[in-house]
């Protein structure tokens, strides 16, 4: 584990991706101290282009979209935490259980997994969130709802490999309580792949949410980087050539999805040795064109 | 043909599972489903016509289990409803058009994606750790990070609105008659063009990074130290020997991907209004028309689970040793 942190911090594409992540989550907290103005200040005139007045300029209620970019990300990132929080912990739970259970809990589970997995996820949670009261707390309740079962797999198949080591054996043997033994000694050898899956999760709630909340089925009243893209749609900023209302907030999404997904890209390549560019196989092999460099150290 | 016969089965077993939960959804709302259902059209339409709205929409007295045989029924004759925001139009009228131009735009987009996602995953997995390895696939990873929609607005206003290069919205020009002209083939072509790019932007990161990784396992192959000493061109060896091999598990993935492509073509097309299911789904949400909702929600699924399921046949028939074996379908 610790060899994987380390190998984690000589990567560059983890350690941009963290600063940026960072770096959204910061000012996202210091929205009262970093905004200009508050989300009900509406002064501005509608679709003023960015000014110094307006860093971002205005939306179509001459509103400040730097303020509304800085609260909204509150909701938006708050919101995909606590599903990627949620989802992480029932697909952990889910995948361990049905791995150590066997039998029909096993097989009814992973039926249930498939199926979900099967059936289009977006269609899916617009059809429940359009069923259900308008607001944050529908569109965290459908997300997470829908959104384990691919972690219960995932963690289901690490957990099976892990199931049949030298360790687990050993625990046994010694008499740990099975409870112990998958919670103590298994689950911290599925760490990384736990912490990918929880990245992973986050990008989708927040791009899902937003998607959710772009269609119209979010609170409307309350900022958020999807609501800011609702509105921005409504208002038809774009034929109005207003491209800072929607490219604020769509950024704001993007980037954090991004610094997210570079993590995740460098824990697949930590976890997964294939995957790293060995300088021995490299220089063994040299196939055509330029000699393969070694991109990181390790 | 076990395998094959297996997915089938998978696949009823999922497409019961969207049946059921559509004929559960709206008898789980909160207090009388049909009072809230029809709450935005009880303006509009008469006592009689709400009446006879619920009874169509099975919200009867009857138990549940009669109900659900009822809807059974109606399915199986091909009796989706009644659209509300176009009442009295049968929601299968409405659907019909959308589906076509829906299948349009999914199968172009994932043709696109999948087939720069081999060229480039393969390129990268083929000179790996050179600048190409290192900038391409985690370029097309931040790409494939953007929402489809933020994308879909972003292109639209470059090319639509900015650069009036291509037209803004729909499937068709106003001017043109539908029919095998080459008029208009050519203009649903030139409308087709930004929406099947955005979801093919959005998805290719993910093939490349697939093939990428499988084409790397496949590099250290005996078969391809063999290749290479018997001085077969370079490209030969990349392209027949390499890439063809590492394509093949990523068909299996294809179809996973299908479902997310269609989710994100949903998106694409409410900004792009084209007129296809999506923004059909969108319009239905708009306009709380709860019957075209629904049916659109069941014919998606469908149409996503025919979709895996060609896929697989298409496995099938690739790899031999998939038909009839006890393994895969993992």
């Amino acid at each position: 584990m610790r060899k994987v942190t380390a190998f984690l911090r000589g990567d560059r594409r983890a350690v941009a991706g963290a600063a940026v992540f960072t770096l959204i989550a910061c000012a996202v907290l210091l929205a009262p101290v970093l905004a200009p103005h508050t989300t009900t200040w509406s002064d501005g005139g509608p679709f003023s282009p960015p000014s110094a007045d307006h860093p971002l300029g205005t939306n179509g209620q001459g509103q400040d979209v730097l303020s509304h970019v800085l609260y909204g990300g509150r909701t938006s990132l708050g919101m995909a935490l606590v599903v990627g929080t949620g989802t992480t912990v029932i697909s952990v739970v889910a995948g361990l259980v049905t791995a150590f259970l066997g039998g029909v809990a096993d097989e009814a589970i992973s039926l249930v997994v498939n199926v979900v997995l099967t059936i289009p996820s977006l269609p899916l949670i617009i059809v429940l969130a359009a069923f259900l009261p308008p607001g944050t707390g529908t569109i965290v309740l459908v997300l997470v709802a829908t959104g384990w079962a691919f972690g219960a797999r995932v963690v289901r198949s690490q957990a099976l490999t892990l199931r049949r080591r030298d360790f687990v054996a050993a625990a046994t043997v010694a008499g740990e309580h099975r409870r112990r033994t998958i919670f103590v000694e298994i689950m911290p050898n599925m760490a990384s792949v736990i912490a990918a899956y929880f990245c992973g999760q986050v990008v989708f709630a927040l791009t899902a949410g937003s998607a959710l909340e772009f269609l119209g089925l979010g609170d409307a009243d309350q900022p958020s980087w999807g609501t800011m893209l609702f509105w921005a749609q409504n208002d038809s900023a774009l034929l109005q050539g207003a491209w800072w209302t929607f490219v604020a907030p769509g950024l704001g999404i993007a980037l954090t999805a991004s610094a997210l997904a570079l993590v995740n890209f460098a824990i697949d390549a930590a976890t997964n040795p294939r995957l790293r560019v060995a300088r021995g196989a490299a220089a063994r092999r040299p196939r055509g064109f330029r000699r393969a460099t070694a991109v990181r150290r390790g | 043909m076990s395998f094959l016969l297996r997915r089938a089965a998978f696949y009823a077993v999922a497409g019961f599972v969207a049946v059921t939960l559509n004929f559960l959804l709206p008898r789980l709302m909160p207090g009388d489903p049909a009072t809230t259902l029809f709450a935005g059209y009880a303006d509009q339409l008469g006592p009689d016509d709400l009446a006879s709205l619920k009874e169509a929409y099975g919200l009867s007295d009857a138990p549940l289990l009669a109900q659900y045989a009822d809807y059974l029924r109606s399915l199986l004759g091909g009796d989706l409803g009644t659209s509300l925001s176009q009442f009295p139009t049968p929601v299968t009228d409405l659907i019909r058009d959308g589906l076509g131009w829906s299948l349009l735009l999914g199968t172009v987009s994932v043709l696109i994606g999948f087939t720069a996602g081999t060229l480039l995953g393969s390129f990268a997995a083929w000179r790996r750790g050179s600048r190409f390895d290192t900038l391409v696939p985690p370029l097309t990873m931040f790409v494939g990070s953007f929402p489809y929609f933020f994308l879909a607005l972003l292109v639209l206003y470059l090319f639509a609105v900015r650069w009036q290069a291509l037209p803004q919205g729909h499937a068709y020009g106003m001017d043109v008659a539908p029919g095998l002209t080459p008029e208009f083939l050519g203009s649903v072509a030139t409308h087709l063009l930004l929406p099947a790019t955005t979801v093919a932007l959005v998805s290719v990161g993910a093939w490349v990074l697939s093939i990428r990784n499988t084409m790397i396992g496949v590099l250290d192959e005996d078969y391809l130290t063999m290749a290479e000493a018997k001085g077969l061109r370079t490209w030969r060896v990349m392209g027949h020997y390499a890439a063809r091999n590492a394509i093949l598990p990523t068909v299996t993935s294809l179809g996973l991907a299908v479902g997310h492509v269609f989710s994100g073509q949903l998106l694409t097309e409410v900004v792009f209004t084209y007129p296809g299911l999506g923004n059909q789904l969108y319009a239905a949400v708009t306009t709380h028309d709860y019957p075209l909702m629904q049916a659109l929600f069941l014919m998606i699924t469908i149409s996503v689970l025919a979709v895996n399921f060609a896929v697989d046949a298409l496995y099938a028939a690739l790899d031999p040793r998939v038909r009839g074996a006890a393994t895969a379908s993992s």
